[in-house]
């Protein structure tokens, strides 16, 4: 299994499997790393590695290679860039998605809130102006780590669902043409009305594997569940020690199968210190504490892009990173985790690929 | 007409050939603004490192028009003077 390692301060990948793990040398310095994804280009050869960087001083960049980091491409003009008459400008790649639906095809989320297209594997993106324009758009606020779109499900027919912080969930039935809000029973707690049409703080959604009308949202307090599309939300955080945090990864396989890592939210810690995976087999009905091998005191957090699960013969391999540099595997559906990497420094986003 | 030379830092010389001075001619009475279009327009990699896509230079870059900084001057519309020397920097940030 390959991993990709997004960083505050570079970037790296990781090579491994039951029997250990190879982590490279940083493969790139002196910028972060908010977004990483494999991208398959085809039946042959290996998928390809993009990137969104960005440096203090030079801006932002969208990187690809095709040799797993040896050697990178980069369009003189720039993969994602503001056309002139929209007067914004990229602060920071936030998301990068392959579409399964075609090769080569990659979304990228991105701040100022923006939602992006590529068909050639992410040398080159395209604004979706439909959302761009949409009448929401100027009163969608910054969430803490600024405005911007951060989760892009590409779904079977052609439809997708977004979420943004702090614009919350939105639709499309249309292949990106039109957008509607879709956050019917999402709370919120940080407005005088707790159910507005959109604004939530959604902070990552899954789709179920098999039910593909079966959504789970991680939100800014709560996590949810919608049974058809994201019409409706039904708060599904019983039983959860903390109903906070940024992560949420469906079974990429299995119905119903989901999992969260709960982060207290007065401390942004782990509840007491236990960074540990929770994980529902009936589509949040009940959860239960999974992860074992993780660590017992560390006083961390995972954020939205930094954990990632795939298909890995027919079962669920799960990967994420902490704040505090490490990196953590499992190959058998989050029972049991190794360690992949420490004393990296805040890990920012991590994408395996079989 | 009139001549100007861009020093470019070795952080961005991917960006302009490998070169770390680059001379440009330009239009007597020629601003920043126009040195800076002029170095997107034959280094469009360079001039998107330097300026964003609103033609802002960025936030931790710092443009010295001979031995100021070009915020403390008049910005992008100060004036460029033949032989004037322009010098790119990354300021002092991050940790």
């Amino acid at each position: 299994m390959r991993i990709a390692i997004g960083t505050r301060k570079g970037l790296w990948t990781a090579l491994g499997d039951a029997g250990g793990w190879e982590v490279s040398q940083p493969l790139k310095q002196m910028a972060e790393f908010a977004s990483v994804a494999w991208v398959p280009m085809g039946e042959e050869g290996p998928p390809r590695l993009v990137v969104g960087a960005r440096s203090w001083f030079w801006g932002p960049s969208v990187l690809t290679s095709d040799d797993d980091g040896a050697t990178w491409s980069e369009p003189e003009a720039g993969a994602i860039t503001f056309p002139e008459d929209t007067d914004a400008a990229v602060e920071r790649i936030w998301n990068l998605t392959p579409d399964a639906r075609e090769p080569g095809r990659v979304w990228a989320g991105v701040e100022p809130h923006s939602l992006w297209k590529s068909v050639d594997g992410g040398s080159t993106f395209e604004l979706n102006r439909a959302l761009w324009n949409h009448p929401h758009r100027p009163t969608w606020q910054p969430g803490a780590g600024g405005p911007a779109v951060h989760t892009i499900i590409p779904r079977p027919d052609e439809s997708m669902v977004i979420a943004m912080s702090t614009g919350g969930v939105y639709r499309s039935a249309d292949s990106a043409t039109s957008w509607e809000p879709a956050n019917r029973g999402i709370k919120v707690i940080f407005a005088p009305d707790p159910y507005p049409e959109y604004g939530q703080c959604v902070h990552r959604i899954a789709m179920d594997a098999v039910n593909k009308d079966r959504l789970y949202a991680q939100n800014h307090g709560g996590v949810y569940r919608s049974d058809d599309g994201g019409t409706s939300w039904q708060p599904i955080m019983e039983g959860l020690p903390a109903d906070f945090g940024f992560v949420v990864l469906a079974h990429p396989t299995k119905a119903d199968t989901a999992w969260v890592v709960p982060i207290d939210d007065s401390t942004m810690f782990p509840p007491e210190g236990r960074l540990r995976l929770w994980r529902t087999d009936d589509a949040g009905g009940s959860w239960r504490e999974v992860g074992e091998g993780l660590p017992s005191d560390d006083y961390t957090s995972v954020l939205r892009d930094a954990a990632h699960v795939i298909d890995l013969d027919g079962t669920a391999a799960i990967v994420f990173g902490t704040r505090n540099g490490s990196v953590h595997a499992s190959l058998d559906e989050g029972d049991t985790f190794t360690e992949v990497a420490s004393r990296l420094p805040d890990v920012l986003s991590v994408r395996a690929s079989a | 007409m009139i001549t100007a030379v861009v020093h470019v830092p070795a952080a961005l010389a991917q960006d302009s050939g490998g070169r770390r001075a680059l001379e440009f001619e330009l239009r007597d009475g020629a601003t920043l603004s126009d040195l800076l279009d002029e170095v997107a327009r034959q280094f469009p990699a360079l001039g998107r490192r330097v300026r964003d896509e609103t033609g802002a230079v960025r936030r931790f870059v710092n443009v010295y028009v001979g031995d100021d900084e070009s915020r403390s001057l008049d910005g992008l519309a100060t004036l460029i003077a033949d032989q004037q020397t322009v010098v790119v920097v990354g300021s002092v940030a991050g940790g």
